[in-house]
């Protein structure tokens, strides 16, 4: 235990440091559901070089659904204008994962949808609480991430797809 | 100075001679803190450290197909209401793995989430706000032979708080996808994938007057079937003898079988599941007890609510030991422009839940059985006699809910939700009040957006009920300042109370403020006595009064 306490932090620094020089995070490669229940790797989630917004939410997070319902309403403007997908990885388990496709059509949402039923994904991402939004780059680096929804967030999430399709740097 | 040396050592070894250049390296913190002051009339105790603190660090590195990850937890002390067995060491790293991720092999060593099918006959997982991590230790194998053929080996022990279980976990689980497996059927309609599993436990049998079988075995059988916007979904579970402290020592074996049938197209969808459990608890320790060391999770078959009222008070969690539920959800968006449907489209959901015990005989009393007694009636200790598919009389939980949920302009959306719920609490929470609960809720959310960046949203609440305590009142404000602030005031209050000395109000104020991927948050006020549940499983939140900060970041 003693040696743990020493040795953790110190590597835990240089880690730190190393995060800090790293050129581009990519998405990590983890195995999620598609919607009819077959396995797909995030690793190929891709836009042909335009930029992905990921989205985790589910079925009984009320912001979450705030946020994607006002991004759908606008959504078909944004894949016309900057070529961008909506990526949403439902966090729901086998309580609600069902429910999901039955949600999505019937609020007719055209993102495209995987489910992440033990929050494998949500680990390899560092997300603490749904909704949690991150911006991925032409190149497949993530670029942006924000955690909660204020209503109001989404132009602020457009203002920087523009910046990525136009290839500005966000940073 | 050793920190130094070790410091300067890492840095050399993992930074400088290349070894993990290019490495990508991220985690995540969140500290959750609370300060108590005492509170009689709320039932809040004087509590002599004043304060609690969970805290979780998480770091991942990746390279390549290499990973490595370990998560540092303090509880200094716990938080009130999480098991006081945290408090048995304040700060350590109960969780760390390495992984290596080949095209057809994964292989993790340490810790690891597990979930097969459903999760019914195993699953791992960590729900931090109920201090739930039955994160199994030991090796994980992941293969793909073959395009179509997914195969998942696991062996280990289960995490106990600061310790690990003394039973051991074997699992197997296949799945063919028959899409991918078969060319001619990869652009058929038509989607087919079968999945079975066979867990085993270990555990020493120990000195009982009860001889109990060390190695207890199960398995499940799941098939999902999709046709355009058809979907069909089975799983059958089955469990060996496994005389436990939840079933009071009997040999029955265990089963359980969930269906869900699904139809969707644009602007409507609708799911039926059905589901029955027997017996079915299991855990990695007979002796387990609350939420500790389960190797299966079992989803309960009711909508999981997000307004306070209908959330906290009288939830529903799946009763392991019998229990017969049916369940139907539909969603229907009327489309924008038509007379009922308005300018911006209207949205419609309903939920029926209905969920009873099994018919049950008992052959053996609770009293016989707790005397460790074998009686001549019931040689085999089975206990009682039930059929899976014969609901009793006595309704655990029943649940109709509707939400409407409309946008009128630019600047206006309300969802008006109503909820009715009957509940069993003497089974489902373990009161003794001797009927159920009938309970009505109403709920009128309201978001105005005042500009681009500020916006107000509004709750009121309110339950009529006869029974427990009466009327709640339920009211909340907060005004978000996109994309940073929100400032949250809201007030709950019991006036239905029949004791007139509970008639208590419970103001809370909080502050929020987000940057990118941290967020920061103060509350000052009352917490309500309250069950708080993530996916059905539930933990008694303690009345409280004090100021909670909550700090989530992610890198």
């Amino acid at each position: 235990m003693k040696i743990n306490a020493l040795i953790f932090p110190a590597i835990f620094f240089a880690f730190f440091e190393l995060s800090a020089q790293d050129g581009g995070r990519k998405i990590p490669d983890v195995t999620v559901k598609n919607l009819d229940n077959s396995s797909f790797q995030t690793g190929e989630i891709e836009n042909d070089g335009k930029p992905i917004i990921i989205n985790f939410w589910a079925t009984w997070c009320s912001p979450c659904k705030r946020e994607l319902n006002t991004i759908a309403e606008e959504y078909q403007d944004w894949v016309d204008e900057t070529g961008v997908k909506l990526v949403a990885i439902s966090i729901d388990d086998a309580r609600n994962m069902h429910k999901v496709k039955p949600y999505i059509d019937g609020q007719g949402w055209e993102y495209e949808v995987y489910i992440d039923p033990n929050a494998d994904f949500k680990r390899a991402m560092n997300v603490n609480n749904v909704p949690h939004t991150f911006l991925v780059d032409g190149e497949g680096n993530i670029v942006w991430q924000h955690n909660s929804y204020a209503p109001g967030d989404e132009m602020e999430l457009y203002d920087l797809v523009e910046k990525l399709a136009a290839g500005e740097s966000i940073n | 100075m050793v920190i130094g040396t070790l410091f300067i050592t890492s840095r050399h070894v993992f930074a400088q001679n290349g070894l993990l250049e290019g490495a990508q390296v991220h985690g995540n913190f969140e500290i959750y803190a609370q300060q108590y002051n005492e509170d009689s009339l709320i039932g809040a105790p004087n509590v002599p450290e004043k304060s609690g603190m969970n805290a979780f660090g998480n770091i991942i590195v990746t390279k390549g197909k290499f990973t490595t990850g370990a998560r540092i937890e303090a509880y200094t002390p716990p938080v009130q209401g999480f098991d006081p067995n945290f408090g048995l060491q304040p700060i350590g790293v109960p969780y760390r793995f390495v992984q290596y991720t080949g095209d057809q092999i994964d292989i993790t060593m340490g810790s690891f989430y597990e979930q097969f099918g459903n999760g019914m006959i195993l699953r791992s997982y960590e729900e931090r706000a109920l201090g739930l991590d039955n994160a199994f230790d030991g090796v994980r194998i992941r293969m793909n032979p073959y395009k179509g053929i997914y195969v998942k080996g696991i062996i280990g022990n289960q995490r106990f708080y600061w310790q690990k279980s003394t039973g051991y976990v074997r699992g197997f689980d296949g799945e063919i996808a028959l899409n991918e497996l078969l060319e001619a059927w990869a652009e058929s309609k038509l989607r087919l994938t079968f999945g079975g599993s066979f867990v085993s436990k270990y555990e020493e049998a120990g000195l009982r007057s009860l001889v109990y079988p060390e190695n207890v075995a199960s398995w499940a059988a799941r098939g999902q079937l999709n046709y355009g916007g058809f979907a069909f979904l089975a799983e059958y579970i089955y469990k060996f003898n496994d005389p436990n402290a939840d079933n009071r020592y009997i040999y029955r074996p265990g089963q359980g079988l969930l269906l869900s049938a699904t139809y969707s197209q644009k602007g409507f969808g609708i799911n039926l599941t059905a589901k029955t459990i027997d017996n079915m608890h299991f855990r990695s320790n007979r002796d387990g007890q609350l939420n500790d060391l389960f190797i299966n999770y079992l989803p309960p078959l009711s909508r999981q609510h997000t307004y306070n009222l209908a959330t906290t008070l009288y939830p529903y969690a799946t009763q392991p030991f019998g229990e017969i539920g049916i369940q139907g959800d539909i969603i229907y968006k009327i489309k924008r422009g038509t007379l009922l449907g308005g300018k911006y489209g209207t949205t419609i959901q309903g939920n029926v839940s209905l969920i009873n015990n099994l018919d049950t005989q008992n052959i053996s009393t609770h009293a016989q059985l707790e005397s460790d007694e074998f009686i001549d009636a019931d040689p085999g200790r089975q206990g009682y006699e039930a059929n899976i598919f014969t609901p009793g009389d006595e309704v655990y939980y029943q649940d109709f809910n509707i939400e409407i949920d409309r946008k009128f302009s630019k600047k206006f959306k309300l969802k008006t939700t109503y909820v009715y719920m009957v509940s069993n609490i003497d089974v489902t929470l373990g009161t003794a009040i001797g009927t159920n609960v009938y309970a009505h809720i109403g709920v009128l959310d309201g978001l105005y957006k005042v500009s681009r960046k500020h916006s107000i949203r509004t709750e009121l609440q309110h339950m009529w009920t006869e029974q427990d305590q009466g009327n709640w009142a339920f009211a909340m404000v907060e005004y978000g300042y996109s994309p940073h602030w929100f400032v949250t005031i809201l007030n709950q209050y019991n006036y239905g109370n029949p004791s007139a000395i509970l008639r208590l109000n419970y103001p809370t104020a909080q502050v929020a403020y987000v940057n990118n991927a941290t967020r920061v948050s103060l509350a000052y006020g009352r917490q309500r006595a309250g069950i708080f549940c993530v996916g059905g499983v539930c933990r008694p939140v303690p009345a409280a009064n004090g100021a909670t900060i909550s700090i989530t970041s992610s890198f």
